[in-house]
């Protein structure tokens, strides 16, 4: 049953009453009482039962309608509102998922790439003080090594300062020998001269 | 037809008149099936062109046909369970009819079918029948110790039996005549109140201010008769409801 031909059919229906109020009433006795309950009556007891009769088959009509056409359609269209409700829900569900998870990725990430400044600080720094402690320890090897050369040119020029006083002292201990004496043995005076400066610590 | 003679004719409005002609008086098709049909078509319209849409979000109509659909379907499975579903559409018919009966009545020139004892009783016997034909297919002869709620005293069997026989009997009659007196007593009164509004303007210079008592009652009591028109579809679909719980799980 297509929906167009009930709609009809619902305003043949509404066109019904008008007809009613047009029906004159007929030349019947006038009704005593309640005509609900004017059974007795000859006219109005007859459409008293019919009316009951037509009752059950307009019911019986209004039932199958509703049950085989309008409600089906009715529950179909709720059951397609909770399924796309259900739907959506579902995809909020996923796209919270998903979020949740990006979330702990970024997270994951930072916590990876603090890290690997941290140690990357750490190597640096380390780095540094190795090479800070190479630097010094050059530093100090080349330091010792001019100390070294420094002392052992002192000592050289004391020696050669210390051959030289020999040698003048002895030059000084013959001139005055000679002078003194008129004479004198170069052999003598230098081992005069150095055992003296041996007796000194000069030697 | 309601000041002929300067009296009160409350009860001819009740008449059955047929309509459709001579077909009409030959089958016995008065006004009162003719707004039946209406009803019925009504209700289908409403059911129909309101869902035509089939919007996720609905529109007015099919909100109101939704809600008309969640409301019996929120009163059918509350009050007869899960196995209540199959009785469904029975009472959503059930419902709607005498709701828009009862509403379309309340227009102006038009019949209220519901205001007839043998068609409030046709009703109440097809839910009794339905209730008894129900119990009996589901439990078969079980369906007599309903008679005889189990524990009570044997020897007290010869007073409870009849008693639950006529309570049980008693539910097509008091069904329909709840339904059936309120409809009447309320289209009496307002066919009464609108009478004393004509009666009481006819008293010369002061009759139209006297006659807005009863007018301002009228305009009160149709606010009144849409909440019974509701409340009695609603006490007629909750008790068939009550009755089916009853004959699905006997007790």
């Amino acid at each position: 049953m297509k929906p167009r031909v009930l709609i009809g059919a619902a305003l043949l229906g509404l066109a019904l009453p008008c007809v009613a109020l047009a029906a004159a009433t007929g030349g019947a006795p006038p009704v005593e009482g309640m005509p609900q309950l004017a059974f007795g009556h000859p006219e109005q007891g007859r459409y008293l039962i019919a009316s009951v009769v037509w009752l059950l088959i307009i019911f019986a009509l209004m039932y199958v309608i509703m049950a085989q056409v309008a409600l089906p359609r009715v529950a179909s269209v709720l059951e397609e509102r909770r399924a796309r409700i259900e739907g959506d829900l579902e995809q909020a569900q996923a796209a919270k998922l998903r979020a949740d998870a990006a979330l702990a990725e970024h997270q994951a990430a930072t916590v990876k790439a603090r890290a690997e400044a941290q140690a990357s600080i750490a190597g640096a720094t380390q780095q540094a003080q190795s090479e800070a402690a190479a630097k010094a320890e050059a530093l100090n090897a080349r330091l010792n090594a001019q100390i070294g050369d420094a002392e052992r040119r002192i000592a050289a020029s004391r020696d050669s300062a210390m051959g030289a006083l020999r040698s003048v002292a002895a030059d000084a201990a013959e001139a005055l020998v000679a002078r003194l004496t008129g004479g004198a043995d170069r052999g003598q005076v230098e081992q005069a001269v150095g055992a003296e400066l041996a007796a000194r610590g000069r030697a | 037809m309601a000041t002929e003679g300067k009296t009160i004719d409350a009860l001819s409005q009740f008449e059955l008149a047929p309509v459709l002609g001579r077909i009409g008086d030959a089958v016995g098709f008065s006004q009162s099936n003719a707004h039946m049909l209406l009803v019925v078509g009504a209700v289908t319209a409403l059911m129909l062109y309101g869902m035509a849409n089939r919007a996720i979000v609905p529109g007015r109509l099919q909100a109101l046909a939704e809600s008309a659909y969640e409301f019996v379907h929120g009163l059918v499975t509350e009050q007869i369970g899960e196995e209540g579903k199959r009785f469904f559409p029975f009472v959503f018919s059930l419902f709607m009819f005498i709701l828009f009966g009862n509403l379309i009545g309340l227009f102006p020139y038009a019949f209220t079918f519901t205001s007839h004892i043998a068609v409030t009783f046709g009703l109440a016997a097809v839910v009794f029948v339905l209730i008894t034909v129900v119990a009996l297919s589901l439990h078969g002869t079980k369906f007599f110790g309903y008679f005889f709620p189990e524990g009570a005293p044997v020897w007290l069997a010869p007073i409870i039996v009849p008693v639950e026989i006529v309570s049980y009997l008693s539910r097509p009659v008091s069904l329909s005549i709840r339904l059936f007196a309120n409809m009447v007593a309320g289209h009496v009164m307002l066919k009464v109140f609108a009478t004393f509004i004509i009666l009481l303007g006819g008293l010369g210079a002061i009759g139209p201010f006297v006659a807005t008592l009863p007018l301002a009652l009228n305009i009160a009591l149709v606010g009144f008769e849409l909440l019974v028109a509701f409340l009695q579809a609603y006490v007629f679909a909750i008790l068939t409801c009550i009755y089916l719980h009853d004959a699905v799980h006997l007790h």
